[in-house]
């Protein structure tokens, strides 16, 4: 698996999120992934561009394209926030410890084809997400 | 420094300028297609005539108010560099790429000013010295229109935004419907869902649609504020109906674990009309002679 491009967005503010989405939008299209992967994956990056915000304080997204054998488009999101305890009970649907639906982190799960999460209180969370083509 | 020195000094830039035109310009639009022509962004005529009136320009202000940039005479300069920087910024260019258009007429004039004062090293010293401090007084005004201009034209989009700000619209008789554009997870959700809600009260109206056709975006923000004004439509008596789910929106708010089966929802505005005319009983027939 080859690496393509690499590039950082801050993740700090309300509005970051915005930039997240258009940021997100511009290189899955470029890739060409079909409207409905993009769709996914920029929704999936919505959600957990805000819980960079909301939970873990701010952060930033790395955006990195891959390329041989498969395109695919992978974000990871890292934060130097309180970290989550229980990751199992966070991703349960319906759980959440803010004033959200608590479908944030399971949805965007749902939404990529790998989902992998580190966290632990104290040292922060980084969440990477793949979509491929 | 003395208004004769200054004339002196201009003196030798009109020297320098006159005669050579043709060849400075030739050189000066070398110069910027190897570092900052955008074909795609001007034309090659166009530049070619900013080009010519700036030398003409340059000729006869230097000639007369010698290189102070600051001086009433460059009055005319300013407001062509002015215009210049202003389209740049409107068309697209990148601030480098706007500085350089000045910037890039260095290397001809001062090749010229090398030909020219051959043997004598101070004076092309002096005269090259001061023809620099020109140039780069002219690409610095020339950055702060620039960036002036790109400031005016943010706020003027945002003034726009907000003028923006989503209208409710009356269907029929007890329908109304809110077309919603453009992100739904910041402040102005919140101004939106109001106007509806006042809407409802106003009018009376019995059904409400909202239309997501222009929202790009559903991710569980969206889908909570939107579930929310449906509740608080309800309290007040009011059926909501959500139009313009698109395949790519229902795929994702599937995913995402959303429910909305307590909301009607539909994929056009014309079937969530049609739906919200069968609740109120409203059925239209076809005239049979005029069809």
């Amino acid at each position: 698996m080859a690496v393509v491009s690499t590039e950082n967005v801050p993740v700090k503010t309300e509005p970051d999120v915005v930039t997240v989405r258009r940021r997100v939008r511009e290189v899955s299209s470029q890739l060409g992934l079909s409207l409905v992967d993009q769709t996914k994956i920029i929704t999936a990056a919505s959600e957990l561009a805000r819980n960079t915000i909301i939970y873990g304080g701010g952060g930033s997204m790395q955006v990195q394209t891959l390329n041989g054998p498969r395109v695919g488009l992978r974000l990871t999101f890292e934060d130097n926030g309180p970290g989550i305890p229980d990751v199992d009970l966070a991703l349960r649907d319906g759980f959440t410890t803010g004033s959200g639906l608590g479908l944030g982190l399971g949805g965007s799960k749902r939404l990529v084809n790998e989902f992998e999460i580190f966290s632990k209180p104290g040292a922060g969370t980084r969440i990477t997400i793949t979509r491929w083509k | 420094m003395s208004e004769m020195q200054l004339n002196q000094k201009g003196a030798k830039l009109v020297d320098i300028l006159s005669g050579q035109e043709e060849r400075i310009l030739a050189e000066w639009m070398k110069e910027m297609t190897g570092s900052t022509r955008r074909g795609d962004l001007i034309k090659e005529s166009e530049l070619r005539a900013e080009c010519t009136q700036f030398l003409k320009l340059l000729k006869q202000t230097t000639e007369a108010a010698g290189t102070d940039f600051q001086s009433p005479s460059f009055g005319p300069m300013r407001e062509m560099l002015g215009d210049v920087s202003r389209g740049r910024a409107q068309k697209g260019f990148k601030p480098s790429e706007t500085a350089t258009f000045v910037f890039s007429l260095k290397r001809p004039l001062f090749d010229q000013i090398q030909t020219q004062y051959k043997g004598d090293t101070d004076a092309m010293a002096a005269e090259m010295w001061s023809l620099t401090e020109l140039l780069d007084a002219m690409g610095l005004y020339t950055m702060e229109v620039f960036q002036k201009s790109r400031e005016d034209m943010i706020r003027r989009q945002q003034e726009e935004l907000l003028e923006l700000s989503t209208p409710v619209v009356k269907l029929w008789d007890g329908i109304l419907a809110l077309p919603i554009i453009g992100t739904l997870d910041s402040a102005r959700t919140q101004v939106v869902m109001e106007s509806l809600l006042q809407a409802i009260v106003q009018t009376n109206s019995r059904m409400a649609i909202i239309d997501i056709t222009g929202v790009p975006t559903v991710d569980t923000v969206v889908a909570q504020h939107l579930l929310k004004t449906v509740t608080a439509a309800r309290l007040m008596g009011a059926d909501c109906i959500i139009s313009g789910v698109r395949p790519q929106i229902a795929q994702t708010i599937v995913h995402l674990g959303i429910n909305l089966l307590d909301v009607t929802t539909k994929a056009t505005l014309a079937a969530a009309f049609s739906v919200a005319l069968q609740r109120l009983g409203i059925s239209f027939v076809r005239d049979a002679a005029k069809s």
